[in-house]
């Protein structure tokens, strides 16, 4: 008897080299998936390379949300060799594979990019299976088990499209095979063609030849592959959608928090994966204001005027210098950087701090140390943005863990920034960067700008009764003058400071100055509310508690509904705000836990560690990942199984992904 | 303080302690610089001087006008960074030549390609004064200055060719003991649109005993019929030279003309204006293609909040492309 039909719950995967259309081709796929009524979360992986590396994507459809990657490929789309012989063994019993069968003599020494270890792993499994190293080998390997060959001619449909639009040259049209793989794909799915031809428009826009091409030929291996796998066990269906939804990357989910929070002014230094953000802002320079939101049915009528200069600066120093500047101006500024970057600016974040500026820095952070993987997801700056600089410099860390978060994280930075006089960094990272999915649009509508303590002008000083900037009198917020405003003249500098702004030394007011600054991360560790500062998930009396904070909340939410479902009593503690940290909630959640668990993308567990600092409570268990690759919900569903039945070590290291 | 009041170079003194010592060149650059502000007809609050590090840096702490003494070698990228944030500001940037052309070099370099609207000061001793006198950018190869334990082994850099080749729209050289030439240096270069580099000769007396004020002076080299020192400064106007690009196709001419006479030192050193060009676009009118409106309402004169905080900024129009519209 054969399996039931599994509908809209796929994991679909496409690859192919940098530089070819690969991107596009994933972007109709899940445009047209999103165009259909569901929901998609998609994965993007890329050598630091410009052209010929191996990339892909990763994405799943589904009719809920989806928050995570899994391990597993149902249907492996492919146009050439590389990413068959990488992909093709994590593809299910029951999947597909779309692949060229022109290909099929291309053996594994033949593809340069494969790296040794890869390739002597893929021959022993070659071996096991008692097939040689070719292509072929590899799909009869896959076949065996069950999975579906998908054989699109993939140079006879290029001819066949030459020759329908006129075209001299095949490499002129090269590209199209991506679309290929995706309606190959789509035909065996049994998916809409006419949805995905709306995706096809909305991706090429003005391009109505490059349309009429793509979709001409899609539509072909759509009905080939279709007439080759009539029978697939997975189908993907539109379906009705009641709500508006937005399909964004997590670095556009910033830039609009961003911009919402008044941001009029962003620095940046050319740098993966932080430069996608400022690149985005740059596009949009121009805004729109006395307006609402996310929400386009409710906008007032508009006035033009706004907008947001971005800057490219010749290094990190200067993105994070100039920035200070201009908030110096009143201007809600901010940069955008990753690790190396980020370690560029330390005496810049020093100044802002001593001066009380405020600053916002968005600190996409990657794999490490030095250049480290630069395209590759980590979370190991925790540790490094709570104690950037030398000397002692408060500031506040702020961590997002999904797009909501980005959105919401990117406006209350600027809020926290100017009430508390001082930089805000706010970590998101390179999984949620360049991920991409469909969210229902939050609604943003509690959120208010704050702009602290100003001091406006003409205030009535005078040169007996100056206006000071740094006024030790009325607690540790001092109200700020903004450059060029008329009769609160005053200095900074990065020496300490007397009450006006100049150098002084003086051990008394040296101590009044610490005193002040710091006193100002109190009053924001009581004045921040907590459900920004950390959120709780599941049974209030668990006795297995996880921490977690950034990106791996996708992947911990979409595996703990597993656990949860199987009847595990397990909680998770998401930690948003970093510094101040919230000591009290912390200790509340975990101080009754037998069970102490730590899920971090990094080698060492640092929020742990933090943790361990600020509460004294010691995690029992630690589950880390440090390959460069974002945890799937896979593969903490399998490592917190054993945890939870007493069975695994203190700390699991996980090691999936491609 | 109101515009038609005639301000005085001692309406922009403060009261802190100046710490630099007697017979510093600085003292000569601080006093011009009041004098040309007062001249200028400038209302404090709308000056902004930005510094870097060193005895130089110090100098935003005696001028009452919002002063910014940053990081060393950073003076250009906040000074960039305030006028880029209201451009309505008058903005003038001051280093020492280690701040400015050794550890700010790129930032040196990178400034000229803007051409933003603000005057740019180097205080040009070659020596690192509060660091207690190691080779700066500008000591020349071969030259002991007292604190060095053996001769500079680096040449010096040419402060001028820099700020040419980097693209500078108006440079500049003045001396600090000719106090009413450099008053108008300042003026010419704060008055200049686009970006102006100042390079102002100032002897260290305390560390540079190699190019001091009786050197510049010409004090080892009487004229022999009068007894009189000869000095090696003089002025390129002097010799009826004219560094205005009038026309976009002087250019070439004029560079090279600028970058000849910079390249005299020793028994002759020119001061004066070297180079000024007004047809290259400013850093401002570049964003204005882009931005229509960005002189009129910059980015901190933006109002983001209703009033009661209520965010201003729509996204529907950035959302557009990718929402999914409800059914």
């Amino acid at each position: 008897m054969s399996p039931p039909v599994q509908v809209n719950d796929l994991s679909w995967l496409i690859g192919g080299p940098q530089g070819s259309g690969v991107d596009s081709s994933a972007n109709v796929f899940a445009r047209a998936c999103a165009a259909g009524g569901l929901h998609v979360f998609g994965k993007r992986e890329f050598y630091s390379n410009i052209m010929g590396e191996h990339s892909y994507f990763a994405l799943r459809a589904l009719t809920i949300p989806v928050r995570s990657h899994i391990d597993a490929v149902n249907v492996l789309a492919t146009f050439e060799a590389e990413t068959l012989f990488r992909h093709a063994r994590a593809v299910t019993d029951d999947g597909a594979i779309v692949y060229d069968p022109a290909l099929g003599k291309t053996r594994l020494a033949d593809i340069p990019t494969i790296e040794k270890r890869l390739r002597a792993d893929l021959q022993t499994y070659l071996i096991s299976h008692g097939v040689g190293e070719t292509l072929d080998d590899m799909l009869a390997a896959s076949k065996q088990r069950g999975v579906s060959l998908v054989p699109i001619p993939f140079k006879g449909l290029l001819e066949q499209i030459a020759d329908e639009f006129q075209v001299d040259q095949l490499s002129k049209i090269s590209r199209v095979v991506n679309m290929l793989a995706v309606g190959a794909s789509f035909g065996i799915l049994g998916f809409d063609f006419a949805t995905m031809r709306t995706a096809l428009e909305d991706v090429f826009r003005a391009k109505a030849k490059i349309v009429n091409m793509n979709a001409w030929g899609a539509q072909k291996a759509y009905d080939l592959a279709r007439a080759l796998v009539p029978d697939f066990r997975y189908r993907l269906q539109t379906v009705p959608r009641e709500e508006s939804r937005l399909f964004l990357t997590g670095s556009q989910a910033t830039a609009l928090g961003k911009l919402y929070g008044g941001m009029r002014f962003q620095t940046y230094y050319p740098i993966t994966p932080a430069s996608d953000e400022s690149e985005f802002l740059e596009e949009n320079e121009i805004l729109d204001v006395n307006g609402h939101g996310l929400v386009p049915e409710a906008a007032a009528p508009k006035e033009d005027g706004a907008s947001i200069l971005v800057v490219q600066t010749e290094d990190e120093i200067a993105a994070v210098t100039m920035a200070t500047g201009a908030a110096l101006t009143g201007v809600r500024s901010a940069t955008a950087t990753s690790g190396p970057g980020f370690s560029l600016m330390m005496e810049g974040i020093g100044w802002a701090s001593i001066n009380e500026v405020p600053l916002v820095i968005t600190l996409y952070q990657r794999a490490g140390p030095s250049t480290g993987m630069p395209t590759r997801h980590e979370q190991g700056d925790l540790l490094f943005a709570l104690h950037a600089g030398h000397g002692e410099s408060p500031r506040i860390v702020l961590a997002s863990g999904d797009f909501e978060e980005c959105m919401r994280d990117g406006f209350l930075a600027f809020n926290f920034a100017d009430r508390y006089q001082m930089p805000v960094i706010h970590l998101v990272d390179k999984a949620l960067a360049n991920s991409y999915a469909t969210i229902v649009p939050p609604d943003l509508s509690d959120l208010r700008i704050d702009r602290g303590a100003l001091v406006p002008p003409n205030n009535g000083h005078s040169s007996e009764n100056p206006y000071k900037r740094f006024d030790l009198g009325n607690g540790p917020v001092s109200p700020r003058a903004l450059l060029g405003q008329e009769g609160t003249i005053f200095w900074n500098t990065g020496d300490e400071h007397d009450e006006l702004g100049h150098i002084t030394e003086d051990p008394g007011l040296r101590n009044a100055m610490m005193e002040k600054r710091f006193a100002k991360l109190d009053l924001a560790a009581e004045e921040i509310p907590a459900d920004v500062k950390l959120k709780y998930f599941g049974p209030k009396d668990a006795s297995t508690v996880i921490v977690s904070w950034g990106s791996t909340k996708g992947a911990l939410l979409d595996a703990l509904d597993r656990l949860w479902a199987d009847g595990a009593k397990i909680g998770y503690l998401h930690v948003r705000l970093i510094k101040p940290f919230p000591v009290a909630e912390v200790t509340k959640f975990l101080a009754k836990a037998k069970r102490r668990i730590g899920v971090e993308m990094n080698f060492g567990g640092q929020l742990a560690s933090v943790v361990r600092e600020q509460t004294g409570i010691q995690m029992t268990h630690l589950v880390l990942k440090y390959n460069g690759r974002p945890m799937s919900n896979t593969e903490l569903y399998d490592a917190l199984g054993p945890i939870l039945h007493g069975k695994a070590e203190k700390r699991t290291v996980l090691t999936r992904g491609a | 303080m109101a515009l038609e009041q005639i301000l005085k170079p001692s309406d922009f003194a403060t009261e802190v302690h100046n710490d630099w010592c007697p017979g510093c060149g600085d003292f000569g650059i601080l006093r011009t610089i009041q004098m040309a502000l007062a001249e200028l007809r400038m209302e404090p609050h709308r000056v902004t001087i930005v510094s870097g590090i060193g005895c130089s840096a110090k100098t935003i702490h005696y001028v009452k006008t919002y002063g910014v003494h940053t990081l060393h070698g950073r003076a250009l990228p906040y000074a960039t960074g305030v006028k880029l944030g209201n451009p309505q500001l008058k903005v003038l940037c001051l280093s020492g030549d280690g701040d400015g052309l050794g550890i700010g070099g790129g930032h040196f370099v990178n400034a000229g390609r803007r051409n933003l609207d603000m005057l740019y000061v180097i205080h040009d001793n070659g020596v690192y004064g509060l660091t207690k006198g190691q080779a700066a950018p500008t000591l020349k190869l071969g030259v002991q200055t007292k604190s060095l334990a053996h001769p500079n082994i680096n040449d010096a850099v040419n402060p001028i060719w820099l700020a040419l080749a980097a693209g500078a729209t108006w440079v500049g050289r003045g001396y600090s003991y000719d106090i009413k030439h450099l008053v108008s240096l300042l003026k010419q270069g704060i008055e200049h649109k686009g970006y102006a580099f100042l390079d102002v000769l100032q002897p260290c007396p305390t560390y540079n005993d190699i190019n001091t004020k009786e050197w510049y002076g010409g004090e080892d080299r009487k004229d022999a019929n009068n007894g009189r020192p000869l000095p090696r400064v003089y002025k390129l106007e002097d010799g009826g030279y004219d560094p205005v690009v009038r026309d976009p196709s002087d250019v070439e001419a004029k560079a090279s003309q600028a970058l000849e006479k910079a390249l005299e030192w020793g028994d002759r050193i020119p001061i004066g204006v070297f180079y000024k060009n007004e047809h290259v676009p400013t850093f401002e009118e570049r964003i204005a293609q882009r931005i229509p409106n960005y002189m009129d309402n910059p980015p901190a004169l933006q109002v983001i909040a209703g009033p009661h905080g209520e965010p201003r900024t729509d996204l529907a129009r950035l959302v557009q492309r990718m929402t999914f519209k409800g059914a």
